[in-house]
């Protein structure tokens, strides 16, 4: 009994706090929606406001204001909380960084506006004060969360407002440029889908399938001028391949083809961060 | 034949040299340099709003000559090390830089302990705007260095990791200074408040049952 007793506990210690987390941190949660609500505080519908109002904003100026609230951010400040959920959630657009998160840890009875790098401009640390001394905190003293959120994302869209941004660009998947591993990986999946075309069609005709089939692919991702363009390059690249040798009958993997195009249409639904980044801007306070 | 034979070079050279590390030293270093400017940056911001700050302060509490003196000696201090990014190899320089930014952080701390017993500076507007970038100015002070903490430990394992601590030995990269932890302690300690005796040299009414 007693030996074994120590290493079942070591164990189940290991499995119930992962070493990633050095102190008892509370944990990020996950970004799925503008408003995270832990606490239960807002009512669905005062929620759906919010997110509306939000997401409104968004599609104006492409700014990303999210709002979190959880019970409590102990052991951490406020503040070492704010900037790992930033971190984490990237809010606002890769290389613009307009993300703005308003945080309440509702028993600590602590909030912070965290700004993002390219927002410090319309919202400095003292304005960012006062949206809080002003807007939020007098109502949270009366127990009136959402008036308090929903006057502070207010003023704060009213900043962003006043700052002249970018305008958002409509691109189907947010964040996701033609990298090098996209072209990569591409080729790859072109190679192997030639080889297994060409033993099957012949040279001639499986580039053509295969230009045809990665024409759609293109379409899906980024509409008729590159799929063509998409197209063209993989038939001539797909016809080039195939002078090198036949030995393509072995691919059975060439199944998997139509799994890797799948992959890349994910990220349609709910919200996500766009990649920015904050460098701890912004401003701290109680009620 | 001799293409081919090229082209087999070229491949292998490239699988050993990224297999042996000196990519990730070159992207590592890269990325400690930019950690270490957002600090620089940050501390300069901070050096920069000093100056202001004494100056709202001095007009409602001139009374605390001793903090004020103490704020602006160690701005002073601060101002008159270079913070070249050549300073993150020399330890004795990096640990000189820290100590004045550590006795600046610590000067303002007290300031800010002194204030809380004049209700009408804290309740003027300009001060407060000041407080709160100085505030901020601080936590981005925290979030730099802490990114530069996370920097240099990614390229010291890079450095000393075995096979990539002969390229780094071949290429002379050596190990970074990090902030040492007596030091982190120090800066991150919250200012002590002794309830015990009276505040030297506190003016004789005005402070007194306020909070």
């Amino acid at each position: 009994m007693m030996p074994h007793a120590l290493p079942r506990a070591l164990l189940a210690a290991a499995l119930l706090f992962p070493p990633a987390y050095t102190a008892a941190e509370i944990a990020v949660p996950p970004l799925k929606a503008r408003v995270t609500d832990l606490t239960a505080t807002l009512t669905s519908d005062q929620r759906a406001a919010l997110e509306q109002k939000l997401a409104a904003l968004e599609a104006r100026k492409g700014s990303q204001v999210a709002v979190l609230l959880v019970p409590t951010t102990l052991p951490e400040t406020v503040e070492q909380y704010a900037i790992r959920v930033f971190d984490q959630w990237k809010l606002g657009r890769k290389g613009m960084d307009d993300g703005v998160l308003l945080l309440v840890a509702k028993n600590d009875r602590k909030l912070r506006i965290e700004v993002g790098y390219g927002l410090e401009g319309a919202i400095p640390d003292a304005i960012a004060r006062r949206v809080m001394d002003e807007d939020i905190v007098p109502l949270f003293k009366r127990g009136n969360f959402y008036g308090g959120i929903s006057a502070g994302t207010d003023r704060v869209s009213k900043l962003i407002e006043g700052e002249s941004m970018p305008p958002p660009k409509h691109t189907t998947a947010p964040g996701s440029g033609w990298s090098t591993e996209t072209f990569f990986i591409g080729f790859i999946i072109l190679a192997m889908a030639s080889q297994l075309l060409h033993s099957l069609l012949g040279r001639f005709l499986g580039a053509g399938v295969a230009g045809i089939a990665a024409g759609i692919v293109g379409y899906v991702l980024a509409g008729l001028t590159a799929a063509v363009i998409i197209g063209f390059f993989a038939f001539v690249i797909s016809l080039f391949i195939g002078a090198t040798g036949r030995h393509g009958s072995g691919w059975s993997s060439g199944g998997d083809w139509s799994s890797g195009g799948g992959n890349w249409s994910s990220g349609g639904g709910g919200f996500s961060g766009g990649g920015g980044s904050s460098g701890g801007g912004g401003a701290s306070g109680s009620w | 034949m001799m293409k081919r034979f090229v082209m087999t070079v070229l491949a292998a050279a490239t699988v050993l040299l990224s297999g042996c590390g000196y990519n990730t030293l070159q992207r590592t270093d890269e990325q400690i340099k930019a950690a270490w400017s957002e600090v620089v940056n940050q501390y300069q911001r901070r050096a920069d709003l000093i100056p202001n700050l004494v100056e709202v302060v001095k007009g409602f509490a001139a009374q605390e000559q001793a903090v004020l003196l103490g704020v602006t000696n160690a701005r002073a201090k601060v101002g008159s090390i270079q913070a070249t990014p050549e300073l993150i190899n020399d330890p004795q320089a990096f640990a000189r830089f820290q100590q004045a930014q550590g006795e600046l952080s610590a000067a303002l701390s007290r300031l800010l302990v002194v204030v809380e017993q004049y209700p009408q500076l804290k309740s003027d507007q300009n001060f407060r705007d000041l407080s709160a970038e100085v505030a901020g100015t601080e936590n981005r002070v925290a979030v730099a260095r802490n990114r530069y903490v996370k920097a240099v430990q990614e390229y010291n394992v890079v450095v000393r990791q075995f096979p990539s601590n002969l390229t780094a030995m071949l290429f002379g990269f050596k190990e970074k200074s990090q902030f040492t932890v007596e030091n982190e302690k120090e800066i991150s300690k919250a200012p002590k408040v002794d309830f015990g005796k009276p505040a030297p040299q506190s003016p004789g009414g005005a402070p007194s049952g306020t909070k």
